[in-house]
Order: C-alpha cells, then structure tokens, then sequence
C-alpha cells in the first residue's frame, strides 16, 4: 500500500472522528465561551463518563456491538447506592459498599442479558436498546412500589406518607457520597501533566535501554512529553488552567483518574489473557471459535457481565461527580447506554472494533460538543433551544451514521466468489 | 499396535426418517496410510464424515446402527469435539480460520500456551495471560513441516487462498496425539503447483504415521497420492481397492455404475441434430456463490435437448441463472443469432427464454398464490397478456381458462385452479414452474434441476412433457441435472461441467468411463469443449 493510500484509508476509517474534530473547535470559536471554563468542563465530563464509556469495548470486541443494555448496569448501581443511602453509610466506605451491592446485581442482570442477547444473534446492538427501554419499567416498579413496601427503607429516603422512593435524592452534606471519590485528592492539572510527562520519558527510557524500544519511538516520545511541558510554559495556555485573572483553577480529582486508568489497563490485559482471546476469536468470527472448541455463548455472556459490571461502576463514578449532588431517581439511567454509545463512534469505534483510546478521544470530543452547542447555538440563531435539540440529533445521529457505515463496509466486504474482472484478462 | 487398522468403520447404516444414505458400508484405514474416499454428490462421503465426527446432525436424528473402532477398541463419538480428543483432525473445505488473527493465534486458536498468575489460579485458567513467543514457536514448527517458510506473526487476512489451506493443515497436525486426518476436497482451490506441494505434504504426514481420509473428485491425485480407495455409490460401499491394482478409467466407471434403468425410456433420434445454432455462449463467467462458471464455451443446436451434468458445486447450475441474470455474468452469449444482454431478467426473458429454476419454492413460485396467478404471473408481467380494460385489470375469464388448459395438458392434480400452489405436492409444483414458462411462449426453456426431490411417477411426466415439448415442437431445452441417468436417457447432447468449464460434450451412448473421467475433470481426447 502507498503512503498516499495509507492516508486515505485513515481518513476514511475515522471519517466521523475527523468531522466531530472540525464541529468541535468551529462550536468553540462561535459559542465564544471562556477556554477556562471550557477546559474546565471537559475535563470534568471526561472525569464523569470516561469509566462508562469504556465499559462498552469488551461486549464491541467480542462481535456483540454496542451494549446499550449497559443502561442495566446503571439501575444495578442506583439500587446500591439507595440503599447506601438509606442505611446513612456516608463517604469512601459508601461508594465502596454501593459499590459491592452492585458486583452481583449487575452480574445477575449481566447474565440475563447476555443469556437473551444469544437468542438474537446479529440483532444485539437493537435488542440490548430495546432491553434497556424495558427494563426501565420493572425498575420504576422496583422503585415506586417494592422499595418501601416490601424492602424497607428508612425515612430519608422514602415520600413520607405515601409509597415509594423520592423523586430527587440529595448525596451532599451529611448524606456526605457527593464527590466521595473526587474529592479524596485534587491536584492542580499542570502538576498532572509534568508528572505524566516524567513518568513517560523515564518508562521510555527504561524500555530503550532494554532495547524493547526503537530509537525513533523513543524519541517521538521524548518529543512530545517536551512539547507537552513547553506548552504550559506559554502564558496565554498557562492562564487557562492556572485561573489567573479571578478564573478557576483547574484541578484533577486523582483518585478517580486512578480508577479510569486502572480500566484502561485492565481492558488492554485481559485481551492478552486466553479469556480476551476467546472474546476476539468470538468476536471475529462464531463458526471458527466454535469449531475450535470454544464455547461461544459462554464467552458472550462473560462479556456481557463484565460490561454490566463495570458499567454499574462507572454510574457509581457518574453519580458521585455529576452536577450539584442530586440523584434524579427515575431518570438518571435513562440516558447512560445512549451518550456512552454516541461518545465511543465518535471515538473512530465501530460496531465490531474499539479501543481505549478511541474511548476517551471519543468521550472528550462527544463532550466539547455538548458543552459548547447550547452557546453556539444561541450565537448563531439567536435561541439557546436550538442547542438543545442539536445534543438530541447529534447522539441519534451519530449511532444512526455508525449503523450505516457498519452495514454499508460489510455489504462492500462480502466477497464475491469469482473476480469477474478476472474473466476479461483470459 | 494392537490392531491392524487404525480406524475400523463396519457396517454403517444410517437412515433420515425411511430414506436410507448409508447402507452397510465399510471403511478401514490403515496407520499412515492415504486413503481416498470416492463417489459422486450424494454417494454418502459426507454422511459418512459426519458419522466419524459424532456430528450432531446424526445424533439428533436417530442416530446409527454399525460400530466404529479406533485402533481396535470400539468407540462412541458423541461431538466432533470428541473426535478432537480422540485424535481425528479435519481439514474442511472451507476455511475454518479467523482473518483478523495472526497465523499463529490461528494455529493455536484455544489451545494457547499460556502462563498461571496469583489471580489466574483462583479464578480460572481462562484469565492466564498468553504466552505468545511459545505459541509462535509451535506455529513455525508446524508451518515449516507443511513447507511454508511464511512470517508466523502475519495476518490472515490477505494471504492467498492457497497459503490459507496450509496453514489449516498446519493447525491439524500441531495438534498432540493426532492420528487420523480428514482432507476434505482440499485441492479445489488450489492452483496446480499447490496442489502438488499439497500431495506432498499429505504424503510426509502419513510418513510420519498420522492416517489420512483423502475426500477428492480428481481421479489424477488419487492415482498420484492414494495407497487405498474406497469408492461409494448411492449410500453404498461399492469396492476398496489397492491403488497398485487399478486405474483412473476403472475408478470412473465405478464411480459412475450402471444405475438402475432408464427412468423413461425415449427413442434416441435416428439423425443427430446439426441444424443452426440457437444459443452460443463464449467465455462466460458468473459469480454465483457455490456454483462458479469460469469462462463457459458452448453452443447449443436449434430443436436439440442438451443435457448439461457434473458434480455439485463445480458450475452447472451457475450457467442458466447466469444467462438469465440471477447472478451477475460476464461474457457473450448470443441467441438466434441476436447478441443477448447479460444481467437483466427482463432482458432474457422478453427475448424469448424462460427458465424453470432448480429453487422452486423459492424463485420459482409465488407459494400462496393460487395455481391459475403462478401460472400466467410471468406471462402477465413480461409480455402484459391476460390484462383487459382501460385500467389493465386481470382478466380472470382468459386466465381461468388457460390455466384449466395447462392442468389438463400437464396433468397437475388439484382440487381447482384456485388451490394455492404452496399446498401442493412437489412434482405438481414443478409442473406449475413447467406451465408458467410455457406461457411465456419461449423459444427456448432453460430447465435447471427439474426432477430433484419430486417421486417417481411425477419424473416420468415431467421427463416426457420435456420430450414432448422437445421433439413435437421443436422447442430448443437447455436441461440442468445432477442425476445422469435422467440426461442420458432424455438429452441429444451433454456437456459435463467441471471446475466451471466444460469438461466434455458426450453422447448418451458414451461409456461410464468417459463420463466418469470428464466429471473428475480429466483432460480427455476427442471430448474437446466445442
């Protein structure tokens, strides 16, 4: 293949990706919002949902496209955190035991999916929505009517004089889960990158010196931490996140960063166990992984368990950071399997491929998007609605786009048995 | 060794509800021997594989009555996983390989060579991380004994289909404590130089004292490769041979036998027909999944029924769906000579063709529609007949009657031109294909598998209505069909088609052997494609 042609064929495979890049620095400039507060933000979201998004690239990579019914996983950790809630278990040890009651919730409710998702086979990216939709139901069931009545909780968290759970939970002050993880250690974010950009050309360094690194790598990577460094010293980005001239200061809540890389890793390992190759044979093709000895539905279902699971963490993760500390509890699923799924095609994801990387790329660049629209659009069309609406059609839209591509690459790779251009030649 | 033979099939019987595909059938192999299994589509080879592999085909179906021996202890293989255990490989015709996948995460595909951690000990061993430079070693062994000095580490993907075959063999022999190895047709995709460098690894592997099942049409590689045939024929053993002791000629006659008699015995034509051409095709190529033309030369004689055989998947069938614009086709055909174009139903048919699909239940009818629609459907949407009034409405008076007309003529037993042609049986289904394309009025009727899964006595109607239509009208049939017998007994001419080209042009009258031969896709002398 030519280099020119090497290109193309990035630029086609990450077509979405490279739009989104181009939407999202045009909505910055025109939403003329502040790039403190921007950073700001973005960084947050990224803080927020990152572990979420992540929980889809196991089920991706296993052939089972976008677990949508990670929604489940969401409800699982909602119930954890009720009744963490409801018992008064405040701060670590909270997220901690939220975190516990939701391991075999999710892993139940996991298994159930993936036991169904096996029934429908090739229609699970629709059938894991649809799933998520209806287990909505039995969840409002769970919450309105069982909680209370037939599990009983305490008075904090229950409508005093009828049934049922509250409609808003608090998790500030002395219910003390808001920013439980986040608050554990904040650095400020140039520290984060000195410190990262450290530890890089010291590992690189080590693995140069053991020859596991060619020099040209090992100096791209010099170069990078170096520009990387060289850019906070610039004042006008340095400004930006030091909160000169009255603006915040932008920190990183560490220990959830922690948690986030620990996902990374634990998705880049377990791919190189006999486990992540199961899932890629499965993944790739189900005739061969079966006719191999290898336990196909089992292999599904562990995917889906682990995607469960984890996304019943990442909820966990949201929950504990997002907004003002208020827990919307008949709405606060509803949107998870959604956004998460937009956010990894964003990424250069497909139906069938996915990466760390294009996780958070995808995260960060779904995110600037939404942060920015609303100003954007009351910019340029003078209603702030408008922005609104455009958050709607872009994650419709975006899944829409992905499902298209994905049908469009496979009805283009179905190889025919003859090449008839063959036959002209003789 | 304790026994003889390393595998003993005796007397296999298999039935599939009161239809009989294996009668008593023998098979013994030999440790290190190559052993070639021989019979036309439908002589049990497969049946007989899957037997040997516990394939859950036979066990959900009652089972079989016979008994299998491995090194002469007597086994029940319930899976082929258990056949995997027990030592018995397949390398399948189709490749059983992960293109995303490295050549040796193929080879090692879940049997990776691992190493135990804390956590893996506790859990399981599914979460052992791989031991990826030990599993490379294995493959590069296992590729350099089938002589392929390809990188271990490169994908799948891309490499030709002839390196993929290798690398399956490869997988089957890094297998431990393999003894037994199934090739199924593993030279059909393969160019001739493989195939030799193929024939000579199956020969190093049986050197090394591993069996193999040698599942082939080529009659040359058996006679290059074989020690031993075993050769099938209608579910039954017919003869296991020594190939020292015989020769490709005996091998096709008895491939082929004497089958029973004619099905309907038909005068042959005193004179043979040498009137104009009416369809010449030249270099066509068409892309049908399983039954690929590459580069058919033919011409088919005015008023003549030309019979066109050959095994499954060798190109038969792709012929008339492709000059009838099912499946894309290049190349030239003309018709009376007026150049006809290529992939356009509409095209085809409005010159005059109509062809009865082999797919009958699902090209050819519209199943619960009634007799009298499915029968003038094509005529009414081609030529716009049976329309009348301003609005172009059916005229049910002008179809009723035609279709009473049709089921006289072609004796469709029904309850009334109304029955839906979904309930009636498959010969009268066929009959109503036949009636449709006769209404189109055709100058020329491609009839593509007209007899397959219909009894007896509807063959002998639909058989004789061809002749009839042949010989009385002097319509031009083009007869597509795996059942020789039927084509030597109706057809002036046959062309056997083998590996998507015709093989030979023969006359009913010509021995097992020819027919056997040009079949197997043997160059023969005289038989030249015209």
């Amino acid at each position: 293949m030519t280099n020119q042609n090497k290109v193309l064929n990035h630029i086609k495979t990450y077509a979405v990706t490279y739009l989104f890049i181009a939407l999202s620095v045009f909505f910055i400039i025109v939403s003329g919002l502040d790039m403190n507060y921007v950073a700001s933000q973005l960084l947050l979201r990224l803080n927020r949902n990152a572990f979420i998004v992540l929980a889809l690239i196991i089920p991706i990579v296993a052939g089972m496209g976008i677990n949508f019914a990670i929604t489940i996983g969401a409800m699982a950790a909602q119930i954890g955190l009720l009744l963490t809630i409801s018992w008064g278990v405040t701060g670590i040890t909270g997220i901690l035991l939220a975190a516990g009651i939701t391991l075999p919730l999710a892993t139940l409710f996991g298994f159930l999916i993936g036991k169904l998702l096996n029934r429908m086979k090739g229609q699970e990216t629709i059938g894991s929505l649809i799933l998520g939709y209806f287990a909505n139901g039995a969840y409002q069931l769970l919450f309105l009517f069982i909680f209370g009545n037939f599990i009983p909780l305490s008075d904090k968290v229950t409508i005093v004089g009828a049934t049922g759970v509250q409609n808003t939970l608090n998790l500030t002050g002395s219910v003390g889960l808001y920013k439980a993880l986040d608050g554990v250690l904040q650095v400020s974010f140039s520290l984060v990158v000195y410190i990262l950009a450290g530890a890089a050309v010291l590992l690189a360094l080590l693995q140069f010196f053991r020859k596991n690194l060619t020099g040209k790598k090992f100096a791209a990577i010099l170069i990078l931490a170096a520009v990387l460094v060289g850019l906070l010293q610039i004042p006008a980005i340095a400004d930006v996140f030091s909160g000169a001239g009255g603006r915040q200061l932008i920190r990183v809540p560490v220990v959830t960063w922690l948690l986030i890389g620990c996902l990374c890793v634990f998705n880049l390992l377990i791919m190189r166990t006999r486990l992540g190759q199961k899932f890629r044979a499965v993944g790739q093709s189900q005739t061969v992984a079966n006719a191999a000895g290898i336990n196909v539905d089992r292999t599904r279902v562990i995917a889906i368990m682990l995607s469960t699971v984890l996304a019943g963490w990442g909820q966990i993760v949201f929950m504990q950071s997002d907004g003002i500390g208020t827990f919307q509890t008949y709405a606060a699923h509803e949107q998870v399997g959604l956004y998460a799924g937009a956010a990894i095609l964003v990424g250069g994801a497909s139906i069938d491929r996915a990466t760390n990387l294009q996780a958070l790329i995808g995260t960060f660049l779904f995110h600037s998007l939404f942060i920015t629209a609303q100003s954007a659009a009351s910019n340029l069309f003078g209603d702030s609605a408008v922005g609104e609406y455009f958050r709607a059609f872009l994650s419709y839209g975006v899944i829409a786009i992905a499902l298209v591509i994905y049908a469009w690459r496979g009805a283009k790779k179905r190889k025919s048995s003859v090449d008839l251009t063959q036959a002209t030649k003789e | 060794m304790a026994s003889e033979y390393i595998l003993e099939m005796n007397g296999i019987t298999k039935e599939y509800g009161s239809n009989a595909v294996l009668k008593d059938v023998t098979l013994r192999i030999r440790p290190g021997e190559i052993h070639a299994l021989l019979g036309e589509n439908g002589a049990g080879k497969s049946t007989l594989m899957n037997v040997l592999f516990g394939m859950p085909v036979i066990h959900s179906t009652g089972g079989f009555r016979g008994e299998v021996l491995l090194e002469g202890a007597p086994v029940k293989i319930m899976s082929p996983m258990d056949a995997m255990a027990k030592g018995i490989g397949m390398v399948h015709q189709e490749f059983m390989l992960i293109p995303g996948f490295s050549i040796t995460d193929n080879i090692k595909l879940n049997r990776e060579i691992s190493r135990p951690w804390p956590i893996s000990r506790i859990l399981g061993k599914d979460l052992e991380f791989l031991n990826r430079p030990a599993m490379a070693g294995d493959a590069r062994n296992a590729l350099d004994a089938v002589g392929m000095n390809i990188d271990e580490y490169a994908l799948v993907n891309g490499l030709p289909v002839g390196h993929m075959q290798f690398i399956e063999i490869a997988r089957e022999i890094d297998k431990t404590g393999m003894k037994l190895l199934v090739f199924d047709e593993p030279t059909a995709v393969l160019t001739e130089s493989e195939a030799a460098q193929l024939l000579g690894v199956m020969k190093e592997i049986a050197a090394k004292g591993i069996a193999i099942i040698f599942i082939t049409h080529r009659l040359d590689e058996v006679m290059e490769a074989a020690d031993t045939v075993t050769i099938l024929r209608d579910g039954r053993l017919v003869q296991t041979l020594s190939k020292a002791e015989t020769s490709a000629e005996q091998l096709a006659a008895l491939m082929i036998g004497r089958g029973e008699d004619s099905i309907i015995h038909v005068e042959q034509r005193g004179e043979e027909i040498s009137g104009n051409v009416a369809m010449s095709i030249r270099n066509l190529w068409v892309d049908m999944p399983g039954e690929v033309c590459r580069g058919i030369n033919l011409d088919v004689r005015k008023g003549e029924i030309l019979g066109i055989g050959g095994l499954a998947g060798q190109g038969k069938i792709g012929i008339p769906n492709g000059i009838m614009g099912l499946y894309e086709a290049v190349g030239s055909v003309s018709l009376f000579g007026q150049d006809l174009p290529l992939n356009s139903t509409t095209a085809a048919l409005k010159a005059g063709l109509a062809f009865v699909s082999e797919d009958r239940r699902g090209v050819g009818l519209l199943l619960d529609q009634s007799i009298e629609d499915n029968i003038v459907f094509s005529a009414m949407q081609v030529h716009g007949e049976y329309l009348s009034g301003p609005l172009r409405l059916k005229n049910v008076r002008k179809i009723r009657e035609q279709a009473r007309e049709m089921i006289e003529q072609l004796d469709i037993r029904c309850t009334s031109s109304l029955q839906a042609v979904g309930t009636l049986s498959g010969g009268n289904q066929q009959k109503v294909c036949v009636a449709r394309a006769l209404m189109l009025k055709p100058k020329f009727l491609f009839v593509s598998e007209p007899t397959r899964g219909i009894d007896i006595g509807a063959k002998q109607l639909v058989l004789q209505t061809l002749v009839r239509l042949g010989r009385e009208q002097g319509m031009t049939i083009v007869m597509v069909s795996s059942e020789l017998q039927e084509l030597r007994s109706i057809c002036d001419r046959i062309a056997i088609i083998a590996e998507g080209k015709v093989a030979a042009i023969l006359k009913p009258q010509d021995s097992d052997t020819a027919f056997g031969l040009a079949m197997s896709g043997a160059k023969m002398k005289g038989g030249e494609a015209v």
